[in-house]
C-alpha cells in the first residue's frame, strides 16, 4: 500500500558552537493501517524523529513527504494546515486545555478547521467520546477526570478531524496498568480497524511487541526497522 | 468568522479572574478619569470661549488699515532704490469714512447684526476729582443686539439713553469712586476742549474693574458732537448668528470696505494659543493614567502567556497558526479594553455629574459658580479610543511572544 508518510534521509541538527545531531538520515515509510512502535534509549532522538514526522520541526537535511507532498516546500501556515487536517497527536502528558471541558477540548480542532456546522462538530465530538467510553465525562474539566480518562480525551481530540496519521509520544507513560492497556488497545484498533497509520513512541517493551513494526532508534539513527513476523 | 480565538481568550481571562478584574479596574479608572477630567477641561474651555464670544464683538471694523498706505514715490519707482523716511500722515478727522454705506453693505450679509460706535477719551470732573474714561457713543436702540452691556445693568436701562439724549450710563465702580448716584449730573470734557453735562440714567456692573471704573456710554450723536467728529464712527461692532464664521466674514468685509476688520479669533489669538497648549497638557496628563492602566493589561496577558506555554504548544501542534495564537492574546487585550470602556464610561459620567454639582462662590461674586462640564460626544469617543489603543498596544507584545512559541521547545521540556 502507498505510504501516507515518509521520511527521506531526514536529519535534524541543532546549530551552535558544538552542533548537536538529534536525528541522522532517517528513512522510513508508514502505510495506512500500520501500527509502528519506535523504541530506543532515553535521549536517542525518538521524540525528535516524531516531531519531524509530525511537521512540528523541519529537517535540516532530507525531507518529510506527507501523502505525496514534500513538506519542505511548505510555509509555516501550510504546515499548520497539514497538521490540522492530516495528523493527530497524543502526548505523554495529556495537554488538555484546563479551561475547557472534555467535549470542548475535542471540539477545538474541528472548530479551527471550520468545515462542519456547530451542531455537527458537537455531534462528532460526542460520538468520539462515547466510542472511547467517556460519555459520562463529557462535561467534566481535565482536573475532574483521572489520568486515563484525560488521555482518552486526548486521543478523541487527536481523532477529531479524522486524520490519516496518529502520532503518540509515550501515550501510556503516565498511566496506571489498566488505563495503559485501554489506551494501547484504542491505538491498535485505530490502525487495524480504522486503517490509520499509528506511530507510537514507547519504552514499554510489551506494548512495542504488539506493534506491526518496531523501529529502534539509537543516537539519532534508525538502528533497526523490523516487521512483526 | 471563526470565533475560536475569542472563546479561548474569554476562558483565559475568566480562569485568571482576580488578575483580570484588577487590570480591568485600571482601565475603568483610566477611562473614568480621562473622561471626567477632559470633559471638565473642555467644558471650562467651551465656557471661556462662550464668554469670550458673548462679551466681545464677533467682528470689529476699526478706523485703521491693516498695512500703512504706500507712498507714491515707492509705487512710481518700483525697481529703484527708493526709501521714504519721516512720513507724516496728513492731519485728518479720524473715523470710518462713509460708515453709513459700510453699514449698509455689512447688513446685507446673512446672519449679521451690526451697530456703529464712536469711542473717545474724555475727562470727568466732579467734586475736585478728574477721572479719565473711555466714552462710547452708540445707538441705544441697536446696542443690545451687538453688545452684552444690557445684561450688566444694575440700575436704569440702555433705552433710557434714547429717552434722554443727555443721559449717560456709567459703571458702579466709577459711581462709587466719585460718590455719584442715579439722576445726578456730571461734567465731561473732551480733548477738543468742549465740555458737556450729562445726567446719570443707568449703572452697570460687569465685574471687570477697568470697564466698571473707566467706561461710560452715551448716545452716538452726543459723542460725535463732543469729540467734534460729526457723522463719524471709529468702530462698527458686528455680531454673527454663527460666531465660527467670523474669520471668513471679517476677511470678506475688510476686502470690500478697506478698513481693518478684526474677528474675535484674531483679537484673542494669544488666548486661543494658550488654550491649545492647555489642551495638549491636559491630554498628556489624562493619557498617562491610561498608560499606567495599560501596564496592568500587559502584566496580566504576559503572565497568561507565560503560564499557557503548554497550551500554546498543543494548540500549534493541533494546527493553530501563529496568527491564530496572536489573535487569542490580542483579543484578550481588546476584551479588557471593551470591558474597561463599558464600565469606565458610565463611571466617568458619574464623576462628571458629581463635578457638575460642585459649586462655590468666587470672591466678590454674588452668584454661585458651577464647574462647567462638556458632554460633547467627542470626549467619550476619545476616552474610548485611548483606552482601546492602550489596551491593544499593551497586548501586542505578549501576543507576539505567544505567537512565536516553538511547540517543540515546550514539548521537549514538558515530556
Amino acid at each position: 500500500m502507498e505510504p501516507v508518510i515518509r521520511a527521506v534521509g531526514a536529519s535534524r541538527v541543532l546549530e551552535g558552537e558544538v552542533p548537536v545531531t538529534l536525528v541522522l538520515e532517517a528513512t522510513l515509510a508508514v502505510a495506512p493501517g500500520e501500527f509502528v512502535a519506535i523504541t530506543g534509549p532515553s535521549g536517542s532522538g525518538k521524540s525528535s524523529l516524531l516531531y519531524l514526522l509530525g511537521l512540528l520541526d523541519r529537517p535540516t537535511s532530507g525531507s518529510i513527504v506527507l501523502e505525496g507532498v514534500n513538506t519542505s516546500e511548505l510555509d509555516e501556515d501550510a504546515l499548520a494546515e497539514a497538521r490540522l487536517s492530516h495528523l493527530g497527536f497524543v502526548f505523554q502528558s495529556n495537554f488538555l486545555l484546563p479551561e475547557f471541558t472534555a467535549i470542548e477540548n475535542v471540539m477545538l480542532p474541528m472548530q479551527r478547521l471550520d468545515r462542519l456546522s456547530d451542531a455537527e462538530i458537537r455531534e462528532r465530538a460526542e460520538t468520539l467520546l462515547n466510542s472511547l467510553g467517556l460519555a459520562a465525562q463529557r462535561d467534566k474539566r481535565p482536573n475532574q477526570m483521572s489520568g486515563g480518562q484525560c488521555q482518552r480525551v486526548a486521543v478523541a481530540r487527536a481523532l477529531a478531524n479524522d486524520p490519516a496519521i496518529i502520532l503518540a509520544d509515550e501515550p501510556t507513560g503516565n498511566l496506571d496498568t489498566a488505563s495503559s492497556a485501554t489506551v494501547q488497545s484504542i491505538l491498535r484498533e485505530l490502525a487495524h480497524k480504522h486503517g490509520r497509520a499509528v506511530i507510537v513512541i514507547t519504552h514499554d517493551r510489551d506494548f512495542a511487541q504488539t506493534a506491526d513494526r518496531k523501529i529502534v532508534v539509537v543516537d539519532g539513527r534508525i538502528q533497526s526497522d523490523v516487521e512483526k513476523p | 468568522m471563526n470565533t475560536l480565538p475569542l472563546t479561548i481568550a474569554i476562558r483565559h481571562l475568566l480562569a485568571r479572574r482576580r488578575q483580570s478584574i484588577v487590570s480591568l479596574l485600571g482601565i475603568v479608572l483610566g477611562v473614568g478619569f480621562f473622561l471626567s477630567i477632559s470633559s471638565l477641561m473642555q467644558g471650562s474651555e467651551d465656557d471661556f470661549i462662550a464668554r469670550l464670544i458673548d462679551n466681545s464683538p464677533h467682528i470689529t471694523v476699526v478706523d485703521q488699515y491693516r498695512a500703512p498706505h504706500r507712498q507714491p514715490a515707492s509705487d512710481i519707482f518700483r525697481t529703484g532704490a527708493v526709501q521714504v523716511l519721516r512720513v507724516k500722515p496728513e492731519t485728518e478727522t479720524r473715523g470710518i469714512l462713509n460708515y453709513v454705506r459700510a453699514l449698509a453693505y455689512i447688513r446685507t450679509l446673512p446672519g449679521v447684526t451690526s451697530s456703529p460706535v464712536l469711542d473717545g477719551q474724555a475727562l470727568i470732573s466732579f467734586a475736585g476729582q478728574d477721572k479719565a474714561i473711555t466714552l462710547s457713543g452708540m445707538i441705544p436702540t441697536e446696542i443690545n443686539a451687538v453688545s452684552t452691556i444690557g445684561k450688566y445693568m444694575i440700575a436704569g436701562r440702555i433705552l433710557d439713553l434714547a429717552a434722554n439724549p443727555n443721559g449717560i450710563i456709567i459703571g458702579d465702580q466709577l459711581a462709587n469712586d466719585l460718590s455719584l448716584q442715579m439722576g445726578e449730573n456730571l461734567n465731561i470734557s473732551a480733548t477738543t476742549g468742549q465740555t458737556r453735562t450729562f445726567k446719570i440714567v443707568g449703572l452697570f456692573h460687569t465685574g471687570r474693574v477697568n470697564i466698571d471704573d473707566g467706561q461710560a456710554f452715551v448716545s452716538l450723536k452726543r459723542v460725535q458732537a463732543l469729540l467734534n467728529r460729526p457723522n463719524r464712527v471709529n468702530n462698527i461692532i458686528i455680531k454673527l448668528a454663527d460666531p465660527n464664521a467670523a474669520q471668513t466674514l471679517a476677511a470678506q468685509i475688510e476686502s470690500r470696505i478697506g478698513y481693518k476688520s478684526i474677528s474675535w479669533q484674531e483679537a484673542s489669538q494669544d488666548i486661543m494659543s494658550l488654550l491649545v497648549i492647555r489642551k495638549i497638557l491636559m491630554y498628556a496628563v489624562v493619557s498617562a493614567v491610561l498608560v499606567v492602566a495599560a501596564f496592568g493589561i500587559y502584566n496580566v496577558i504576559s503572565t497568561i502567556v507565560m503560564e499557557k506555554q503548554r497550551d500554546i504548544a498543543i494548540l500549534k501542534s493541533m494546527g493553530f497558526r501563529a496568527s491564530d495564537v496572536l489573535r487569542v492574546f490580542l483579543t484578550q487585550g481588546v476584551l479588557l479594553g471593551i470591558a474597561g470602556c463599558a464600565v469606565g464610561l458610565p463611571f466617568g459620567c458619574a464623576l462628571m455629574i458629581g463635578i457638575m454639582r460642585v459649586s462655590f462662590k468666587m470672591p466678590g461674586s454674588r452668584d454661585l459658580t458651577y464647574m462647567p462640564v462638556s458632554w460633547n460626544w467627542i470626549q467619550f469617543a476619545m476616552a474610548a479610543a485611548f483606552a482601546m489603543v492602550a489596551a491593544t498596544l499593551a497586548a501586542i507584545i505578549p501576543a507576539r511572544k505567544a505567537a512565536q512559541v516553538d511547540p517543540v521547545d515546550i514539548l521537549r521540556g514538558g515530556i
